[in-house]
């Protein structure tokens, strides 16, 4: 009992030096998680013959992207706040109109039989543009299809799209498919 | 403070004193355990694009990254300022990818090798040019899961 005071102070510089390396510790990790936008490439086809059904005009939804940043969707300038709405009515086509993409028939579980879009985004954009302008697009692009996505769900389910199960994801996902394409790349306007 | 101890009861205090290790320790390894150590250290600059529509990067093992961007301060007169490549630990081209994409999947485990993803983790300045020849050469070495790195956008619109 009589080394109690000598055990005292070991103990308090331990907990010094375990508060220097845990500072240590704190200062040199980095805690991110890393966050992006997930795509899909498509594989690369070596000389193959391209014998693919031409795809119709009012199929194909196009969004090009100059150097300078411009958008060109389907055919009009268009800036990048009113793009969402424009691929929502692209994929949607509520009224069947005769510019926007035929739908086709289809079993989906759940479901049941649905017009299914067949319409596919086709996304072009110059060697000079910017990454970030980029990025937005393929963003806006995607929020469109998450919404459409995220209302069919609570049509249909009553529940957020994140909270369905996976065979019910699959069923949305089937209806509303996630389509872009991205083709090579050319000089848009110049540099 | 010794002194003052003493007169009262010393035993429960250092009962307090030493127990306080512990609690640093469980703290030091909480956070040894949970972060992940820098692996690279960067010579380009990168500013993340910014995107609302984000999913997380899972499973850092599965991971690839490609970083693009202007090479950083003392690397700007060897490389000069024009966004260049970056793959581990050093500059490269885009000829280099595909052996570099080929050797991180060699390093994996044979199970994992499908799910690979590769994380482009570009400046938001960069011009397309470059990122469009990595995903050509992307498309090359198979490496189809690609995941375009950017940070949450503060406000929508």
């Amino acid at each position: 009992m009589g080394k109690r005071e000598v055990q005292e102070v070991n103990a308090g510089s331990m907990a010094d030096i375990a508060f220097l390396l845990l500072i240590f510790f704190l200062v040199t990790t980095t805690m991110d998680t890393d966050t992006g936008l997930a795509r899909l490439l498509p594989p690369m086809q070596e000389d193959q013959p391209d014998d693919t059904p031409p795809i119709k005009e009012r199929n194909v939804f196009t969004v090009l992207v100059n150097s300078n940043n411009q958008l060109l969707v389907e055919g009009k300038p268009m800036s990048m706040e009113e793009l969402t709405e424009a691929t929502k009515e692209f994929i949607e086509n509520p009224l069947d109109k005769d510019n926007l993409p035929e739908k086709k028939e289809a079993e989906v579980p759940f479901f049941g039989v649905q017009m299914i879009t067949k319409g596919v985004i086709s996304l072009q954009t110059d060697n000079g543009t910017q990454y970030q302008t980029y990025l937005m697009v393929q963003n806006e692009l995607q929020r469109a299809i998450n919404e459409l996505r995220q209302d069919l769900a609570k049509r249909k389910f009553g529940k957020d799209y994140d909270d369905l199960e996976k065979e019910e994801q699959d069923a949305i996902r089937t209806i509303i498919p996630q389509k872009i394409s991205e083709a090579e790349p050319k000089n848009i306007g110049g540099k | 403070m010794a002194k003052f101890r003493k007169k009262k009861s010393g035993g429960q205090q250092a009962i307090n004193t030493s127990s306080l290790p512990d609690i640093v320790f469980m703290l030091l390894f909480f956070f040894m355990v949970s972060t992940t150590m820098k692996e690279v250290d960067l010579m380009v600059n990168i500013a993340p694009a910014q995107a609302t529509e984000l999913s997380k990067l899972e499973k850092k093992e599965l991971v690839t990254f490609i970083y693009v961007g202007v090479p950083t301060g003392k690397y700007r007169s060897l490389y000069g300022s024009e966004p260049r490549i970056q793959l581990n630990d050093q500059f490269a081209t885009v000829d280099d990818i595909q052996s570099y994409i080929a050797q991180a999947r060699d390093a994996m485990k044979e199970s994992d090798q499908p799910k690979m993803t590769t994380s482009i983790k570009a400046d938001k300045d960069c011009p397309m040019g470059v990122i469009t020849e990595i995903k050509q050469a992307l498309r090359k070495a198979a490496a189809l899961k690609i995941n375009y790195s950017a940070s949450e956008k503060a406000e929508v619109k």
